[in-house]
């Protein structure tokens, strides 16, 4: 058994989060095969834990920034399920009312300031609403969720400089998967680590397994601690493994059968063991039951009417 | 009435919205400490640096924090400092910000100003001295202002800043000196508004001219009418997006011809896009094609007098309006379409 500082229900909600992040996202490859869901998808299931423990530990007040791989980030940081799943479908009464889909989802409401879908362009946005954060004097914090990929783009090396010298109580999520589309970290860059690249910045950094979630629950906490009290930016590397291909229907060539074997061992639901059987059952039933009124709500909804397209292109 | 320049007036503007609100911050390369054209001078004297924050050459990751602290509830302009370096900051601006309000489906707004500024006449040569502005109007939700005077750059600004979208302020670096008034204090003008400049009785051509180009239309005008005994209406739309294209129309349902003027390059400018909508909405009246005035399809070459031969000015429109005149008056003679700066085909 883990030795860890999780209690009963911060474990509950935390497998909680990571199954309906696991069933969400199952249903959704099943709507995409049949064309019920819209547009470019990409999938988290395996990575389910980084999500739930990093969200698990802010308010609503705190700002989440995510990319392309974002409905476990969204769904962690408290996006209704529904309105989630009517966003995919193209649903008017869908987070975004059909206009942003499953690459740009945004509720405000829960302090999920959103998605994108150009890799490395969500970091600066995270800078500027932790500034924002710092200038307020407020305890709040901003994360901000990427790959691996990104840490490539110039933008994350503009933003990891920008955010230790303005010390902005932002931290950055690396969920790193080891592929950044289809090809492998090796032929991307000479450093490995993520956490490396930033050490000459000066700040606290760690890399743990982001399917261990009590490691990941605790190095995020002492991060976020800091980050509100004005310490400045942290660095959390989360090693994680993409189970399906970068997007759905990728021909995924680059597969290794080892690699999968080994990983579905270290499945985050599978091996987090703070829950008894029979309420984890209760948990993973319950979320199923979640997935399936989401689906009806969304099939019961209409599409938007086309007058929102040119209604929502300027805010007045 | 104050006298002053345009610099002074964007560096006392910026001054009273920090004063009047505590949400709006400046941040850019080198804005503490005045920046290269002093149009932010004596603000963190005034405001300190943490409002006034000065940023590393990261166009980039600036823009798009300057876009984060919009959609936080700040109220940020942001400079770059040369509308060529605006390249490195485009991925943020037209992926980002003109997209955030519609793609949350109206949850968020990005109330930022990004001010810069282009043009050409200092021998900075062909990467500190174009005119980009065509490409941001391309862009569904981004607006574009290009004030041509002292005051209008007080009162557009002053709107920029209270306006609840991304609101990119293209200046230009001819103007900043000129002693110029403006009214105390400065009054906000919509965006979205054209000023008409000069609305003489029984005009026979219209010319709409932006930024630097408007005080040679003006001189153009007064030409026209000194040498050749014809009246000319000149405008100023004054911001791109929204287009004010009722005023352009209504002049030119008047006078029956047109020439729009601006100092980018011709091919792909602003200009083509006025010609469209003009004649679109005017074309009954039109008693001659359109004529458009702009920059030959070269960069921006140093050497100063191919400088100055690149730059369209009075002489060029004047021309252009001459043409458009005397439309019609001869027989079908194909005239020299070099001879209008800019008229020369892409690759041609």
């Amino acid at each position: 058994m883990p030795t860890s500082a999780l209690d009963a229900d911060t474990a509950r909600d935390l497998l909680r989060t990571m199954w309906r992040i696991r069933l969400f996202e199952e249903r959704v490859a099943q709507l995409k095969r049949s064309l019920q869901v819209h547009g470019l998808i990409h999938l988290s299931i395996g990575g389910e834990g980084v999500a739930a423990a990093v969200c698990r530990q802010l308010r609503d007040d705190d700002a989440v920034y995510s990319g392309h791989r974002a409905h476990g980030h969204a769904i962690a940081k408290g996006a209704p399920l529904d309105r989630l799943m009517a966003e995919l479908m193209g649903r008017e009464s869908g987070l975004c009312h059909g206009l942003g889909g499953s690459m740009h989802l945004v509720d405000a409401e829960h302090g999920f300031m959103g998605a994108t879908g150009v890799v490395g362009g969500n970091l600066p946005l995270a800078l500027g609403t932790a500034l924002a954060q710092h200038l307020r004097g407020a305890d709040q914090a901003t994360v901000v969720f990427f790959g691996d990929g990104a840490v490539q783009a110039g933008h994350f090396n503009e933003s990891i400089n920008l955010a230790a010298l303005w010390k902005l109580p932002v931290i950055f999520v690396c969920e790193n998967n080891g592929f950044a589309e289809f090809t492998s970290r090796a032929e991307h860059s000479t450093v490995e680590r993520v956490s490396d690249v930033v050490a000459p910045y000066g700040f606290d950094r760690e890399t743990v397994e982001g399917s261990d979630v009590p490691a990941v629950y605790e190095a995020f906490a002492s991060f976020l601690e800091h980050a509100r009290a004005g310490k400045g930016p942290y660095l959390l590397e989360c090693l994680t493994f993409r189970r399906r291909g970068h997007y759905e229907g990728d021909p995924e060539k680059y597969r290794d059968p080892e690699a999968e074997r080994e990983w579905a061992a270290r499945d985050p639901i599978a091996r987090f063991t703070h829950v008894d059987d029979e309420a984890a059952r209760q948990i993973e039933r319950e979320a199923g039951e979640q997935i399936e009124a989401a689906v009806r709500f969304a099939r019961e909804s209409p599409f938007p009417d086309p007058e929102i397209a040119t209604r929502l292109v300027y805010a007045t | 009435m104050t006298e002053t320049t345009f610099v002074e007036a964007i560096a006392s503007t910026l001054a009273r919205a920090m004063r009047e609100d505590e949400r709006v911050i400046v941040l850019g390369e080198d804005v503490a400490e005045g920046g290269p054209y002093l149009a932010t001078a004596g603000l963190a004297d005034e405001f300190g640096r943490e409002r006034v924050r000065n940023t590393p050459i990261s166009e980039g990751t600036v823009c798009g924090v300057t876009i984060g602290a919009a959609q936080a509830g700040l109220r940020p302009v942001v400079e770059i400092m040369f509308i060529d370096f605006i390249t490195l900051a485009l991925d943020q601006l037209v992926n980002q910000a003109a997209k955030a309000h519609f793609m949350s489906g109206g949850q968020l707004s990005v109330p930022l100003v990004l001010r810069t500024q282009g043009g050409a006449g200092q021998r900075n040569g062909a990467q500190h001295s174009q005119s980009l502005e065509a490409w941001l109007t391309h862009v569904p939700g981004l607006k574009v202002v290009m004030p041509s005077c002292a005051a209008d750059a007080a009162g557009l600004l002053t709107a920029a800043i209270a306006d609840p979208n991304p609101v990119v302020f293209v200046e230009n670096k001819s103007l900043y000196f000129r002693r110029e008034t403006v009214p105390d204090p400065p009054e906000a003008i919509p965006i979205g508004k054209a000023r008409t400049l000069r609305a003489p009785e029984r005009a026979r051509i219209t010319i709409v001219a932006l930024s630097r180009l408007v005080g040679d239309a003006v001189e153009a005008a007064d030409r026209l009418a000194s040498d050749d005994g014809v009246e000319a209406e000149v405008i100023d739309p004054r911001t791109l997006v929204p287009l004010d294209l009722d005023a352009l129309a209504q002049s030119v349902r008047r006078t029956g011809r047109a020439v729009v003027a601006h100092e980018a390059v011709t091919a792909g400018g602003f200009g083509a896009e006025l010609a469209a909508q003009i004649q679109a909405a005017a074309f009954d009246y039109l008693e001659a094609p359109i004529q458009r005035v702009g920059a030959p399809y070269t960069p921006v070459p140093v050497s100063p007098p191919l400088e100055d031969a690149y730059r369209p000015g009075a002489d060029h429109i004047y021309r252009a309006a001459k043409i458009a005149l005397e439309w019609g008056e001869y027989d079908a003679e194909p005239w020299d379409h070099g001879a209008i700066a800019g008229n020369s085909a892409p690759g041609g």
